[in-house]
Formats: C-alpha cells, structure tokens, sequence
C-alpha cells in the first residue's frame, strides 16, 4: 500500500525505481518530496531538473514539471528555466560526478550568481551508474574501477566550494538523518538564491564493495558516525575531524538574486514608457 | 516598410525579435558577437531574457530550458562553439524543443581562423551531434535574406518542434547593407501548438491524428510532464530499445516528409543553362556577378542556390542534373556540399567541386576561369 507521499508526489506507475538495494537516493529524495510537501508548494510551480547518473534518474519519479538532460549540464537547463520563468521553483538534483566533475563549472556559476535554484548533490562518492569509477569526491586512496590501485586524485568539499564561489545557502545533510535533510532542504527552497543541499548518501554495490566497507546497513552506520553537527564541528581539533564530515547549515547569507536583479532592468524599460 | 542600413549580426536579431524571441543565451565568440550585444541591449527593452553563460554547453542548455517554460529562444556562436553546442543540440532533436542555433561561421579546425571566412560546417550542421536525425538548416545570402530567414528559422523550430540552425557567413554577419523591413501585416508568425486537452489527459509526445508534432505544454502552466534525452515512448517516458526505431523514424520523417514546405532555393538564369554552378551564402554572390559576365560571353551558365541547406532540395537538384552537362560546387571548403550534390546528381550529370580553404572569399573572376577551364576540356 503507498503512503499518501507516493500517492500525491510520484509517479507510481514510474515506481519500482531502479536503484540497488541499500542504495541512499530513495531516502534523499524523499527528503526532497518532504520538503515540498511540508512548504505546501503547487506541484504545477515545481521544476525538478536533474543531470546523468543514478540520482538524476529520480525527475523520472517524481510528478512535477521534470527534466532529465544531459551529463553535468542540469544547472544550465535550470538556469534557462529559472531566468525564463522566475515564478518557478527550481530544484536540481545531481549527484557527485555530474555536479562537481563534468558540470563543475555550471556548478561555481549558478553559485556565482546566486540565482534561485536549490540544488541537492547525492554525493555517493563514486560512478554508480557506470560502474565504480572514481569521482571527485572519492576520498584519496580508496579503490574505483578506474582506481585499481587506490585513488590519487585528491577529493572535493563542495560544500566549501560553492560557497567560495558564492551560493547563498549552503548545508550537508546525510541519508541517516533524513529529517534534518528535509529541514536543510525546505531551507534552500525557501532561500531566494542559489542553495546547495549535499547529501552524503550511500553507494553499497560499487564504492562499498570496493572498498570493503562491509553491508548496506553498517555504510549508513558509518555516515551516521562519520556526520558531526556543524557547532561541535568548530570545538574539534584536526585529528579528530579525520574521516568525519560536518553536517547542518553551514552558510545562510542574504545577497542579491540574479532573476530579481534582471527583473529591475526590465522594469526600467516600463517605467520610461 | 522601413529601410535600414543594417548589418548582418544585426539583421539576424532584428529578424528574431519580430519572431518573438525572448530568450537568448551564448557565449560571445567571434563573429557572431554582435548578436549577443545586440540581444543584451534590445531583449530587457521588450521583457524578454538574455543572460551570458559561463560557456557555450551552458548556452545552448539555457536556451532549451527557457524554451521549455515557453519563451522562443535563440543562441548564436562561431565554429569551435557550435562543436560544443551539438551535445544539447541532440537533446533537443530528441526531446523535440524549438530553438534556433546561429553559426557565424569561421575556419577551423579547431581555433582556425577566427575572423576570417569560411564554409566549414556544412557538415558539422548535418551530423554534428550523434546518432541518426534529421535536422533543418538554413543559409540565407544577403542581410535582408538574414532578417528574413531568421524569421523563418524560429517559424520552422515552432512548427517543427525541432531546433534549427541558421547558418551564416562571416563577410555576411559583418556586412552592411540597405534593407527593407517589411510591414507586420506581411510577416507570418508561427506558434508552437499548445494542448486544449485537460492536464490529466496529455500525454507530451502523443501524436494527434493528422499533426505531425506533438502539442508542447510549457512548463508551468499546469501540465506535468517528463522531458529526456533518452528514448521515450508517447507519454515522455524513457522506453526501450523497441520504441526507439519508432520515435527516430518519427522524428525523421517529420523534417523529410515535408521538404517541400522546408525546402527554399533561388534559381538564377538556369532556363537554358547547360552549366549549373550550386553555391549558397556569401559564394552565391560572386557566382552571379560571374554568371552575368559570362553570358555577356556566350556562356549558358546558371546558379541553383539552396537556401534550405538541410534537408538537401533533392527533387530539385535531380531535375537540375537531367538538364545541365556540368554542375560546378562553389564553396569555401575542401568540398563539403560537393558530397551531396554529387550523391544527388553525379549518376545523371558531370559534377565538380571548386573550394577554397584560405579564408578569403570566392571572387567572381575565379569562377568565370573555372567555368571556362571546364568548358574548354
């Protein structure tokens, strides 16, 4: 029997989706579909934009105006949507090699101009969809198929990237702790400018099996440990913030929104006639 | 009527402006900047949208999304560009989004030759994004034929549901020429079809009986609906590999079973011709300059000139083929369109290419001497 979220946000006849069992996404996405619920937004004024890749195939799920585009590029066609049409909410989902890696310059840009988009990166640490390769969030060391002997590359917070770059709001929420995603999220949307809500989910078949980071259950027990809420974050020492992550808001600042910004312009243009 | 002194760059906005464009988004690459400036200054005037994207991947995906939400939407680049473009621009074949996608061309490979003129993507326009399509490109000749074509253009993406490239000439782009602009009462507009059917009934990609495109919702306006690149089936939704034989031959047959309605030429003294030279753009008009001196000689020569370049005025240059001894390809490439007329015309006809890769222009005199040479053989 679906519950009453699945019943008025997805697709059922879309429905079973097809990520491996112990896979986080369904939980993220939820918790994105919570979000809208609880912020009683029109569907009809939805636009869920999504990339390539395991989460980006969850527009497909979900009953809103959705897109599904190319490798990397969702930010662009949300750029397009959001300027467009201002009075739409927005929201692109992506996951970590298609937002950081091949999109990662739309990424620092939409941060750049703080346009009204939230944005929710599944960071599964790896490729899923294509089997196991490293992506840019792949800790240094740890085994992809195309990082057989250990990754070199050294990894992203992009976290601390996107707010570098500019973005308004930004916060890291875990699949664990689905409740507080969906507060982070419902944050983001409410926030006129660029949000980035990273969701450090899980990716059992291929980063897990990888690197032997045992069941789908003791993965999720490890983001639960590894996730350190921002406040307590500040009072560890360096040692100590090995292997952990902080999770919560990490930047809400007010600056200018670039549809609202253009809409001046254009509003210049009616008053001199 | 107005008359404007005009350049092309100009012309081309001016032309998508009065097709209703309100949405442009590039990344300035020469030489089609001008249409970007021109785009920035005039689009806020009329409540319309430009935005600079980070670069030209982005600006092709920006103008399909806003495209999406229902805006008419243009973007404009130069060779390298216009590689980058053709990722998105299969998406929009596939998804079937009206856009138009101007090509100020310029030499390549690769960087090539940025300010210099050049006929190189006449195959980049063909096939330049993967996989089996088909794709309407146009190639007007003059800054008048820029304003009118670019009209055109955004009438066949709307009709069509498909993006259209519109295919220009540096020396074009840059000319200034006196224009006529015609009157409101003497441009058609066409508008893609919106769906009448109850949101809960449509279905995006559901062919109504006797149309030839699906009615396009515009994101927002109460229709939820599912848009991808992959193959999908009526209803958007990705489908297996047994739908995608019927959506790409659906998506085929759309542009070539109407080739009549897309297809324009101009045909130029070929009533008595026993040469045809087939040339388009800026070479279309050093051929007639040549075409007017050697007549003056004795010479049945005539021009045949696609302005549809995309899908090929097959029909046309098979009858052109019956008629002539000789079909001379001008073009300033290695022999690009000289392919497909060859294709076309070479079992029924002698067909020859004339090219040239150094960035200068084709001048008249050269081709009178190629005609000559050929006819002397």
């Amino acid at each position: 029997m679906p519950s009453n979220l699945i019943k008025e946000y997805y697709r059922e006849d879309k429905l079973p989706h097809i990520w491996c069992p112990g896979c986080g996404n369904g939980i993220v996405t939820r918790s994105i579909v919570k979000a809208i619920d609880a912020l009683g937004l029109d569907k009809n004024d939805v636009c869920i934009v999504s990339g390539i890749g395991c989460s980006s195939r969850a527009s497909g799920y979900l009953d809103f105006n959705t897109l599904h585009t190319t490798h990397g590029r969702a930010l662009a066609f949300a750029t397009g949507i959001k300027m467009a049409n201002p009075k739409l909410h927005v929201i692109v989902i992506t996951g970590d090699g298609d937002c950081s890696a091949i999109g990662g310059n739309h990424l620092i840009h939409a941060c750049r101009r703080n346009i009204d988009i939230t944005t929710i990166l599944y960071n599964n640490n790896i490729y899923g969809m294509t089997g196991g390769q490293y992506s840019p969030t792949t800790p240094t060391g740890d085994k992809g198929t195309t990082a057989p002997y250990g990754n070199v590359d050294p990894n992203f917070d992009l976290c601390e990237l996107a707010h570098a770059a500019g973005a308004s709001y930004v916060a890291r929420g875990t699949a664990y702790g689905a409740i507080q995603l969906q507060k982070l999220i419902e944050n983001g949307i409410k926030n006129k400018g660029f949000s980035l809500i990273e969701a450090i989910t899980a990716c059992p078949t291929y980063y897990g099996r990888k690197n032997k980071k045992g069941s789908a259950v003791n993965m999720m027990k490890t983001v639960k440990e590894g996730a350190v809420i921002n406040k307590a974050w500040d009072k560890l020492n360096d040692e100590q913030r090995e292997g952990k992550f902080t999770i919560g808001e990490l930047y809400n600042e007010s600056k200018p929104e670039y549809t609202e910004q253009y809409a001046k312009i254009i509003a210049s243009f009616k008053k001199e006639d | 009527m107005t008359i404007k002194l005009m350049q092309g760059n100009e012309a081309c906005v001016e032309g998508a402006l009065r097709a209703g464009m309100r949405f442009y988004a590039g990344y300035p690459i020469t030489p089609s900047t001008e249409i970007a400036e021109i785009s920035s200054i005039k689009l806020p005037k009329l409540g319309g949208k430009f935005i600079q994207m980070e670069d030209e991947i982005s600006g092709m995906a920006a103008t399909i999304g806003a495209s999406l939400t229902g805006l008419k939407s243009m973007t404009a680049t130069s060779g390298p560009g216009f590689s980058l473009k053709q990722e998105n621009l299969g998406f929009a074949v596939i998804g079937e989004i009206p856009c138009v996608i101007v090509n100020v061309q310029r030499g390549g490979p690769s960087t090539g030759l940025p300010t210099a003129p050049a006929q190189g993507d006449i195959m980049q326009a063909r096939w330049g994004t993967h996989g089996d399509h088909a794709i309407i490109a146009l190639y007007p000749n003059s800054v008048r034929e820029i304003y009118d074509t670019t009209i055109r253009a955004f009438n066949l993406a709307e009709k069509y549901r498909t993006p259209v490239i519109l295919l220009l000439d540096e020396v074009i782009g840059h000319m200034r020429e006196k224009i006529e602009i015609p009157e409101d009462s003497e441009v058609d507009i066409i508008n893609r079809k919106k769906p009448t059917c109850p949101p809960e009934e449509y279905k995006a990609y559901e062919l109504k009986e006797g149309d030839f495109v699906p009615e396009m919702a515009p994101f927002g306006a109460g229709y939820r609906y599912h848009v991808t690149g992959l193959v999908h089936d009526e209803t958007g939704f990705p489908a297996g590999a047994d739908k995608a034989e019927d959506l790409l031959n659906r998506l085929i047959s759309k542009i070539e079973d109407n080739v009549d309605d897309i297809c324009t030429y101009e045909e130029y003294m070929l009533e008595d011709a026993d040469t045809a030279i087939v040339t388009f753009g800026c070479t279309s008009r050093s051929a007639k300059s040549a075409i007017k001196s050697l007549r003056k000689e004795g010479y049945k020569v005539g021009m045949f000139r696609p302005i549809t370049i995309w899908p090929s005025p097959e029909k046309q240059l098979i009858e052109l083929s019956k008629k002539v001894k000789r079909i001379v390809v001008v073009e300033m490439n290695a022999g690009q369109y000289f392919l497909e007329v060859d294709r076309i015309s070479g079992k029924n006809t002698i067909v020859e290419k004339y090219g040239r890769l150094n960035g200068e222009i084709i001048t008249p005199d050269e081709i009178i001497s190629v005609i000559k040479e050929g006819h002397n053989a």
